[in-house]
């Protein structure tokens, strides 16, 4: 939705006020709401109670009854559509059919491969993941002298491409440290 | 110290320099996560909102890295004190309009700061100076694994940290870092940079996030996809891209030497005279004005010590922070007066840049 003002930016502040009787929207973009001073207090109570109620209120939320809806939280397949986020946790299971394509878009993958909380333990060998176990970053010069022994290495097993490769992260990394 | 007190202080990662820090700008981690048998917080009521906020704010305040942190309820704020924090990137515009059962939760440093009920029950974050991308993301790891032996997290071995919106699924992981790209916009690159990131699945967005105007030629880049690859791997990926974007923007600034140094000389030597003596400024002009006068420094032309002020005036020169030092409400004409002023003090010990280098190469030419 565009800022009703200039036209040419994307709305982000909601303004609403009540005209004649008649409640009157209006939507700005940041630019046009600054110079409006829309961003005094009320203004903030107001974007506060207008938020949830949706963009399009009441009139389309006649649902079918016998929508697929969420058993802990109620939410529909017509509120997904309309707000692009699910109700809680549990939407992810009861509306789970179609997701895969979705998630495929999305994140061209639909199998998560990054931190596991420890309290959920019970996990596949293969899919452990985890991150260098060190505290801290380590410093330049031991990454550094790191990165010219696995250079030498890699020399000595003609890999040059992996050669090739340490030889860039080597001299960007001094050039690095030489900047600062 | 009051919460007042803190918004009045320029945060810790404003002033001090980090890696890179002459191109990038910051570098932000942030973690989505939500509570099992809670509604999302775009989802759920006042009182469901409520609930979370009690669950999770006491876990938070006693976190060894929040030591005298400050926590405060979104209602308890006052708009200007919001405002403050969305310039700071403490919170987001979203959440600033928040209402009953929304908080925030920051340390000292302003390095982590944690929203409560904004699009998840917590979204934390941690900022660093220059490229620290996998920095932050450490400290923000080990809040993160303090907090899940506390609180029960949303989580599934398919889809990874179930959050209310399924683009951020899977790490809830969203890293980025502010770039300062003078001599790609000036070069007329910038447009073919911001289509090849997007082409590898990074997002690039102005000052303050979607849809926001690039002002100041600051640009922030980060991970779209947050599924089916790990957090290192996501946070590789970003430092790799970065760094040939670092690259880019310094031939892009060797270019314009080059070829032009009368554009180069003209741009900043204007940006010099307009924000010496100008008294009425707006934001936008004041940006970009301040945006060629931190090249300057980059080049050599301007003295180094005035990037620190530069960096810190980018920010309080915006409306809020603007109000909150003249401690009233200020009409956007008082604003542009005040930012005027405001700039000419800061700046009183800039001398004209010195393009001595640039003329003596230009005479070797000859
Ligand atoms: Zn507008
Ligand atoms: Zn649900």
């Amino acid at each position: 939705m565009n800022c009703d003002v200039c036209q040419k930016e994307k709305a982000t502040v909601f303004f609403s006020q009540v005209v004649d009787g008649n409640l009157q929207k209006v939507n700005l973009c940041k630019c046009c709401a600054d110079d409006k001073g829309v961003t005094d207090p009320t203004g903030f109570a107001l974007a506060d109670m207008l938020e949830g109620m949706g963009e399009e209120t009441a009139t389309e939320t006649a649902v079918a009854t016998d929508e697929l809806s969420c058993p802990s939280c109620g939410f529909s397949q017509t509120d997904f559509k309309k707000t692009g986020r699910f109700g809680c946790a549990d939407c992810y299971h009861v509306f789970d059919e179609g997701l895969d394509g979705l998630l495929e878009a999305m994140h061209k993958h639909t199998q998560h491969r990054g931190k596991v909380p420890s309290t959920f333990p019970d996990l596949p060998e293969a899919e452990i993941n985890p991150l260098p176990e060190e505290p801290m970053a380590p410093s330049p010069l031991d990454k550094l002298s790191e990165l010219k022994v696995s250079l030498s290495k890699s020399v000595e097993d003609e890999d040059y491409e992996e050669a090739a490769r340490l030889r860039d992260q080597i001299s960007q990394l001094e050039s690095q440290m030489g900047d600062s | 110290m009051r919460f007042s007190t803190l918004l009045k202080k320029p945060a810790e990662w404003m002033r001090s320099p980090g890696p890179q820090s002459d191109i990038v700008m910051t570098s932000r981690v942030r973690l989505a996560r939500n509570l099992v048998g809670h509604p999302f917080p775009g989802w759920a009521r006042k009182e469901d909102r409520s609930v979370i906020m009690e669950e999770v704010r006491p876990p938070l305040e006693e976190l060894s890295e929040m030591k005298d942190s400050f926590s405060e309820e979104m209602t308890k704020l006052t708009a200007l004190e919001k405002q403050v924090l969305v310039e700071r990137h403490l919170i987001s515009r979203e959440h600033a309009a928040k209402g009953p059962g929304c908080g925030t939760v920051m340390n000292r440093s302003q390095t982590i700061s944690v929203m409560v009920n904004e699009e998840d029950h917590l979204r934390m974050q941690a900022i660093r100076p220059g490229l620290q991308l996998m920095s932050a993301y450490r400290s923000l790891d080990q809040i993160d694994s303090s907090l899940e032996k506390e609180l029960p997290y949303a989580f599934d071995h398919q889809y990874g940290y179930l959050t209310a919106c399924p683009t951020n699924l899977g790490t809830g992981m969203r890293a980025s870092a502010m770039l300062h790209l003078p001599g790609l916009v000036l070069g007329e690159q910038i447009n073919q940079t911001i289509q090849g990131a997007n082409k590898i699945g990074l997002a690039v967005r102005g000052l303050y996030g979607e849809g926001t105007e690039a002002l100041a030629n600051l640009f922030q880049i980060s991970n779209q996809n947050t599924l089916g690859t790990d957090e290192g791997e996501i946070i590789e990926h970003l430092d790799r891209v970065i760094t040939q974007m670092i690259e880019n923007e310094k031939n892009a600034r060797m270019k314009i030497l080059e070829d032009k140094p009368t554009m180069m000389q003209d741009q900043i030597g204007r940006a010099y005279a307009v924000l010496k003596y100008a008294h009425i400024i707006t934001s936008k002009e004041a940006l970009n004005y301040l945006s060629m006068i931190r090249l300057g420094c980059d080049l050599g032309f301007v003295p180094e010590e005035e990037r620190e002020t530069i960096n810190v005036l980018l920010t309080e020169i915006q409306p809020a922070h603007l109000q909150i030092s003249a401690k009233r409400k200020l009409s956007p004409e008082e604003r542009d007066i005040l930012r005027a002023d405001i700039i000419r003090t800061s700046l009183n010990r800039l001398t004209p840049p010195d393009f001595s280098t640039i003329l003596t190469e230009r005479d070797d030419d000859e």
